[in-house]
């Protein structure tokens, strides 16, 4: 029998069909709704009379608009609490599950999918949003589509694609003191650029991929689209197994022991062939923090902004672009670089270790002077266990405020935008330009590299102070 | 989406020589409100188009009268970022019917096929040649050709074939989008579930 990777495992067991020179039919086992990517979508469903096919299969919270203070008055902003109220009213309408604003089920689509037990190896997962790769970390198909393609779900539970390249990325070895799964993202980023994964699919494998927590895999998985590729995914072992038992949506009884039987069996085989391969050493990894304007601009915390003299023509111009942006110069180093706010949070970094991390470092530590702390839970059952574990007291003692779950300073959707011409290091995932605020400046990092930028107040190697 | 049919687009284009122009520049996130599919176009690359008193800035390829056109000619990685389709329908609300880069985003790509927006795949040399007639004139002209997929630079003759794939080619030429396939596979898919 051929040699298959684990892609085209769970890719061949969902088509339906393959259109002559054409893409595939695939089937699509999960779908993740949000507020901003569904209403056309909706709206087209109504133009051509058609209903929801498959409204269990569905799963809606709104996420991108949603303030993150006083959520339990009325969304302030007019545009946005339509957006939110036009969600509910289209999943009342065909009968899909909402996860409102303040309910125990709200959070960040990304985080919340994987907290209920919806998201399981071996399914295809798509959601209007492209850090849909998160949930690749179970060893799922899962990836971001646009609206067309929300409407073409929701029409009949399939989507056309085309079947893409398969990229395996290696990371061997141990992680040093302070390194994150954070940290292997960005540095897998900036060595094969953000448009490196372009037309693949990944596959992480190797000893310090498999050493992973399953939240510090979604970390990672959640990055992939960052470096062009659609998705990412882990072939799921003990620790994928062990975090869904007993989850809401887990299979229960004789269910599950079948369910594992075949989880176990989603592995790449032998000898299966990938179009791309890359071999990183986990030794190589620094905590890492970025200096552009996109993702794949990042440095080891102690390192200087690359000269980028090799750079020619239009690389050279958007190169230089990008600094001016930042109001860097080439050559200078990141370390001891003054910094106006901190955001933890998102779907890249907004769960229960993250912010035990943080919490576990800026203990007995005080927030800098002249530095704002944004803490923003992923979702309602991670703002419960940060309570629960006291984790918002040693925040307290620490000068730092808890806020509520949503997108927050991630995109600037929202209330929380970083204001211009501000440095923010940022635990979430993308730098571009304006991308917290209008005019606002993004350093990336993990949220160990956070906690030591908010008690310093400049960038700051997370290790000199462990 | 309903969008008009593609054959041959004969245009002057609008230059953006810049990389890794993320959906994030082509849309801003606070003008992803909406929730009908109209007006996206005024919208369209705003935090380089206009100034903070929102004043045109003069010298943003969209503001400066010397170029024109239903062509968008982009730096490589284009599109990359975020999965919005508002994107898409941002430049083709504000008139493009073609983006012409040496590399696409995959999400950017497939959202432009679904709208009518077709992206034109060119080598490296040839972008920069397209750059170069642009600079040097204005109305430089680009006819790009569905059918025989084929791109050329008229000033000179200088063409390029382009790849796309033969099931959107069909789509693009008949303005069908895909839904209207799905939904005729109801008892296909229905089959599939069992």
């Amino acid at each position: 029998m051929e040699a298959k990777t684990l892609f085209d495992k769970i890719w061949d067991a969902h088509v339906v069909k393959k259109v002559e020179a054409g893409p595939s039919v695939l089937y699509i086992d999960r779908h993740f709704i949000h507020e901003v990517t569904s209403p056309v979508a909706f709206l087209g469903l109504k133009n051509r009379g058609l209903k929801v096919f498959r409204p269990d299969q569905t799963t809606a919270t709104p996420d991108h608009n949603v303030p993150t203070i006083d959520q339990e008055l009325s969304i302030k902003d007019e545009l946005s609490r339509h957006q939110v109220e036009m969600l509910k009213k289209n999943c009342d309408e065909h009968g899909i599950t909402y996860h409102g604003l303040g309910s125990e089920g709200h959070g960040v689509v990304h985080i919340i999918g994987p907290e209920m037990g919806l998201t399981q190896p071996g399914m295809t997962i798509v959601c209007g949003d492209s850090h849909t790769s998160t949930h690749g970390a179970f060893g799922a198909i899962a990836f971001g589509i646009g609206t067309s393609e929300v409407e073409m779900v929701l029409a009949s539970q399939c989507i056309m694609q085309p079947k893409p390249k398969k990229m395996r990325i290696t990371v061997d070895g141990e992680l040093g003191k302070g390194v994150t799964s954070k940290d292997i993202a960005l540095y897998i980023i900036s060595k094969i650029s953000t448009s490196g994964g372009t037309g693949h699919f990944i596959e992480y494998a190797g000893s310090a991929i498999t050493s992973l927590s399953m939240e510090a895999r979604m970390t990672l998985c959640n990055l992939s689209i960052e470096s062009g590729a659609r998705g990412g995914m882990i072939a799921p072992d003990d620790t994928t197994i062990n975090y869904i038992k007993g989850r809401q949506f887990a299979p229960k009884g004789a269910d599950w022991d079948k369910a594992v039987e075949y989880w176990k069996s989603l592995k790449s085989d032998e000898g299966a062939q990938f179009d791309t391969e890359y071999h990183f050493d986990a030794a190589d990894i620094e905590p890492m923090i970025t200096y552009g304007t996109n993702p794949g601009m990042g440095i080891g915390v102690t390192a200087t902004i690359p000269l980028g003299e090799e750079l020619q023509g239009t690389d050279r111009t958007t190169f230089l672009k990008s600094l001016k942006y930042m109001d860097y110069n080439p050559g200078e180093p990141m370390k001891g670089k003054k910094v106006d706010y901190v955001f933890l949070g998102s779907c890249t970094n907004g769960r229960i270790e993250d912010f035990r991390a943080f919490a576990q470092f800026v203990k007995g530590k005080k927030k800098a002077d002249d530095i704002h702390v944004w803490l923003v839970p992923g979702s309602k059952a991670v703002e419960k266990q940060i309570i629960a574990e006291g984790l918002d007291q040693i925040f307290e003692e620490a000068g730092m405020a808890l806020r509520q779950p949503g997108c927050s300073a991630c995109l600037a959707m929202n209330d929380d935008k970083i204001p211009e011409g501000k440095y923010a290091v940022s635990t979430s995932n993308r730098n571009f330009e304006g991308r917290q605020g209008p005019g606002a400046r993004t350093l990336l990092a993990s949220p160990l590299t956070a906690a030591a930028v908010a008690v310093t107040g400049v960038i700051t190697d997370p290790r000199e102070l462990m | 989406m309903a969008y008009d049919k593609f054959v041959t687009l004969t245009s002057r284009a609008v230059p953006l020589p810049v990389e890794n122009v993320d959906t994030d520049q082509i849309i801003p996130a606070r003008f992803l409100k909406a929730v009908e599919r109209k007006g996206f176009g005024d919208n369209l690359f705003r935090d380089w188009r206009y100034d903070k008193a929102n004043q045109p800035i003069a010298d943003f390829p969209l503001n400066d009268s010397k170029y024109s056109g239903k062509i968008l000619v982009g730096g490589k990685n284009f599109g990359s970022g975020s999965s919005r389709e508002h994107a898409a329908w941002a430049i083709y609300d504000y008139g493009f019917r073609v983006v012409v880069s040496s590399f696409f985003a995959d999400i950017f790509k497939g959202n432009s096929l679904n709208n009518g927006l077709l992206p034109v795949i060119v080598s490296p040399a040839f972008l920069e040649k397209i750059f170069a007639a642009i600079e040097a004139d204005p109305t430089t002209e680009l006819e790009v050709d569905l059918e025989n997929q084929k791109i050329t630079l008229l000033t000179t003759g200088e063409s390029e074939e382009f790849e796309i794939n033969a099931y959107k080619k069909h789509c693009l030429q008949n303005g069908l989008d895909d839904i209207d396939y799905l939904v005729n596979m109801k008892e296909e898919i229905e089959a599939f579930e069992r």
